[in-house]
């Protein structure tokens, strides 16, 4: 097969579909960059701020993940996998929590 | 012997076997920096006193850099869909600006890591700096890795497209999946580490 080699119709159709997502989540990345930056300028108060930074990096993370990484539209064994390590990494995040609440590992 | 399943599909799963090799990579990576940010949360909480990273590091080049990384996600995948769509020649002219995007990313970090040793700011001298060294310095590394097996597959790695492009193209769509987590890190550094 060469590069020359013809795609079949709907195959190039659905590749352009693609690539049109592409191009919006790209500009919404961006615009949502801007946001970022330009929450950070308001001096909010510091939980507010981590919470509005939070929220638009997760929407921004989200956009890559779901098109660029395609995970909208993947296979369960994926999602499993993945399930499984969002529950490992919550337990990793929460750990420092217990510590700084109850000033112990295990309480 | 060849290696199995890397253009077909297993029948039990629904992925070849490299589909499902980088996204349990991709997992260990979560934890990898998963540790770091948890690291971050504990020292910061437990500070007496935190900066705000705007007062010490750059914000405008740190924006500017996410522009860089975001728009390099999209030539990766660009890259993919050329090779989808056939056009070789499409693919070699997103896959060299994907890694010339992430030369410019490092050449900026470059010079911010350069003006912080130049203040007198090391890894040494504070919390925070410590864990901005340290997890922008592991990012940097994810970002280096990411370039060299752009560059292999630009390079002497392209020479698979005219043996079997299927699996090329597979190879490339991983190596993607890899660059684009890189940028999901970043994201998440940026407002973290930058802005708060």
């Amino acid at each position: 097969m060469t590069s020359d080699h013809v795609a079949t119709s709907d195959h190039a159709a659905d590749i352009d579909r693609h690539v049109r997502v592409y191009i919006t989540v790209f500009v919404s990345l961006m615009a949502l960059t801007i946001i970022t930056v330009a929450i950070s300028y308001l001096h909010l108060p510091l939980p507010l701020a981590v919470t509005a930074a939070l929220l638009v990096a997760t929407v921004k993370g989200s956009l890559v993940a779901c098109y660029f990484m395609h995970l909208i539209s993947e296979k369960k064994l994926i999602y499993a996998v993945l399930g499984l390590t969002a529950v490992f990494f919550v337990v990793l995040l929460a750990l420092p929590v217990v510590t700084v609440h109850n000033g112990y590992w295990i309480h | 012997m060849d290696i199995p399943y890397t253009v077909e599909v297993r029948r039990d799963t629904g992925l070849t076997n490299g589909k499902i090799g980088i996204w349990l990579f991709l997992a260990s990576e979560v934890m990898l920096f998963g540790a770091l940010f948890a690291s971050y949360i504990l020292i910061r909480t437990g500070a007496p006193s935190w900066p705000r990273g705007a007062t010490i590091l750059n914000v405008p080049l740190a924006t500017f850099n996410t522009i860089v990384l975001i728009s390099s996600s999209v030539t990766m995948v660009m890259a993919w869909a050329s090779l989808m769509r056939r056009r070789f020649g499409t693919f070699r002219i997103y896959m060299a600006a994907t890694i010339l995007l992430g030369f410019v990313f490092l050449v900026v970090k470059y010079f911010e890591y350069s003006h912080k040793f130049e203040n007198g700011l090391y890894p040494s001298t504070n919390n925070f700096l410590a864990i901005y060294f340290t997890l922008t310095g592991l990012h940097m590394l994810h970002v280096f890795g990411g370039m060299m097996v752009n560059a292999y597959f630009l390079g002497p790695g392209s020479k698979q497209w005219k043996t079997n492009p299927e699996w090329f193209t597979n190879r490339v769509e991983h190596s993607g999946l890899f660059w684009h987590f890189v940028d999901l890190v970043w994201i998440f550094l940026f407002p973290t580490l930058y802005l708060l």
